[in-house]
């Protein structure tokens, strides 16, 4: 299979790998995908006081799109609030890396990914108990 | 050392240049019609196809009258099949194959399903191979046809096809056997491998590709239906002018394969066993399938936690193949690695290797080498790596799967 040049380069050359303390109240951890699937997506970001992303990382088992497509994701999430960054969309990351239809699946787990830190992020920071509260309530 | 290396022999093999010095004569100076009997071109061409034919039988120890010209493997697997099930048909309707088959044997078999016969797929043992007690069992009085492969496209394992055909022979039953991996490389000798019918093709033992051969026994003589009708080419089973040059290619092909073999084998099988000494201290890899009953040219391993279609493009100046089918619209891993019983992570993690004639000492230290750095990358990159190094059990994991 042919892979488009962006693909080849966010694989050779992936942009911030590597992983944040999970347990450190600024990081929000999203994991997605399944080994049976061959596709597993790790993102986390690290949100500043201000409320904007400072830094993303990201860790991926999967086939060269879904490594590119979570590289490329780590470095769009970067300056934007959490809300900015759920509005980035699998479309927007399969026109970027120019996938082809089979690999369509790796986008939306990029975007799947970007959904997962963030609500962990917000769960960290009472988004959870207020969840709780409205179900009792 | 020219790069990308070759090491997917089992796919397919480049045509040996004295095969296609001996091909070219049939294509432009002796190119007459092997069936025109009315002269010299055709009788030229007559006797390139019939001294191929004795080159192939002999590298099977068959009789040439028993050797049928096909397209290829997938044809003679189609005929051999569906051949022999339509003409026993009235004496059963009961077949035998099994799960690791190549797909023009499994679509095959799914074929006759439809036309109304049964089909049982046996498992394979977690080396890959076939029980002969499982085969036994699942013989019944109204089975008519067993087919299994001499040896694995994928995981280079040798299956008991000998014992195998031995049983269906003294039950009467009809006995096939793909031998499209196991060709020049498998000491096959028709006298003592009781078959009945068997597959080959010339890609994959340095011929051309677009032919291949069915052996149709003859003593006792197996009775199947044509496929394909015409002007009765081929004792009728399977009509169409024959490919002279192909043809020639194939002989020359048998011929060298015959006279080669035995050193071809003891070389390769040392280069696949310094290929493998090179990569089995990395941490977390497995061997897929038996490694003694196997081709010597076969290596299929699993680096955990690595995903396939990422390590093969990772190491793109070695053309391998992955168990994994990533690369097709599917996300299915290999059904011969889940067949095995292996997880889906390592069905996903495979590597083949094939090496053949032209591998070099070279090239398989440079590929181990490649492999080496390239999983220690990709290993960084995998948070499936990252966790079993933490101690996390992986199947403990709720996984969302998609």
């Amino acid at each position: 299979m042919a892979y488009s040049d962006k693909v080849i380069d966010h694989y050779e050359n992936p942009r911030n790998v590597g992983s944040f303390d999970k347990g450190d109240e600024a990081v929000g951890t999203g994991m997605v995908g399944a080994p049976a699937c061959g596709d597993v997506m790790k993102l986390q970001i690290r949100v500043g006081p201000d409320g904007r992303i400072e830094d993303a990382r990201f860790k991926t088992y999967g086939c060269g799109s879904a490594i590119a497509s979570s590289s490329l994701v780590t470095e769009w999430v970067k300056g934007r609030t959490l809300d900015e960054a759920t509005t980035i969309r699998n479309t927007q990351i399969a026109q970027e890396l120019s996938l082809p239809p089979v690999k369509i699946h790796c986008s939306i787990l990029a975007e799947d990914a970007i959904k997962a830190a963030v609500a962990d992020y917000r769960k960290k920071h009472g988004a959870a108990e207020r969840e709780d509260q409205k179900k009792v309530a | 050392m020219r790069l990308p290396i070759y090491l997917d022999y089992s796919a397919t093999t480049p045509v040996d240049p004295r095969v296609a010095q001996k091909m070219i004569p049939y294509l432009t100076e002796h190119f007459g019609n092997p069936a025109s009997r009315s002269h010299a071109f055709g009788w030229k061409a007559e006797e390139a196809v019939e001294e191929a034919r004795a080159h192939v039988a002999a590298l099977i120890n068959a009789d040439p009258k028993d050797i049928v010209w096909t397209s290829g493997a997938t044809e003679g697997n189609n005929l051999a099949i569906k051949g022999a099930a339509n003409f026993y048909k009235t004496k059963g309707k009961h077949l035998i194959t099994q799960k690791t088959e190549h797909k023009a044997v499994l679509d095959t078999f799914r074929e006759l399903e439809r036309q109304g016969f049964e089909a049982t797929y046996l498992e394979v043992e977690d080396n890959g191979i076939v029980s002969l007690e499982k085969f036994k069992a699942a013989i019944r009085p109204d089975t008519i046809l067993a087919s299994i492969m001499m040896v694995n496209n994928e995981i280079g394992v040798i299956h008991p096809v000998w014992e195998m055909a031995e049983i269906c022979r003294s039950k009467g039953i009809i006995f096939h056997c793909d031998a499209v991996q196991g060709a020049g490389r498998v000491e096959i000798d028709l006298q003592k491998l009781k078959v009945d019918l068997l597959t080959i093709t010339a890609h994959k033992i340095y011929g051309p590709k677009g032919i291949g051969a069915l052996y149709v026994r003859r003593k006792p003589r197996v009775r199947i239906e044509a496929q394909i009708h015409g002007g009765g080419h081929e004792r009728g089973f399977r009509s169409g002018t024959l490919a002279t040059h192909q043809i020639a290619g194939f002989g020359e092909a048998a011929r060298l394969a015959k006279e080669e073999m035995a050193a071809d084998n003891k070389r390769i099988g040392a280069l696949r066993d310094r290929l493998l000494a090179r990569i089995k201290d990395i941490e977390e890899v497995y061997v897929n399938g038996d490694l003694e009953r196997r081709i010597p040219h076969n290596l299929n391993v699993s680096f955990n936690y690595v995903e396939g279609e990422s390590l093969i493009m990772a190491v793109k100046d070695i053309a391998v193949s992955s168990g994994s089918a990533c690369t097709s619209a599917s996300l299915e891993p290999s059904y011969v690695l889940r067949a095995l019983g292996r997880s889906d992570e390592l069905a996903h993690s495979s590597v083949r290797l094939t090496l053949g004639r032209f591998t070099t000492e070279e090239e398989v230290d440079f590929a181990a080498d490649l492999l080496r750095r390239k999983v220690a990358k990709l290993r960084d990159l995998s948070p499936l790596w990252e966790m079993y190094k933490e101690g996390v059990d992986l199947n403990s994991v709720q996984w969302a799967a998609h």
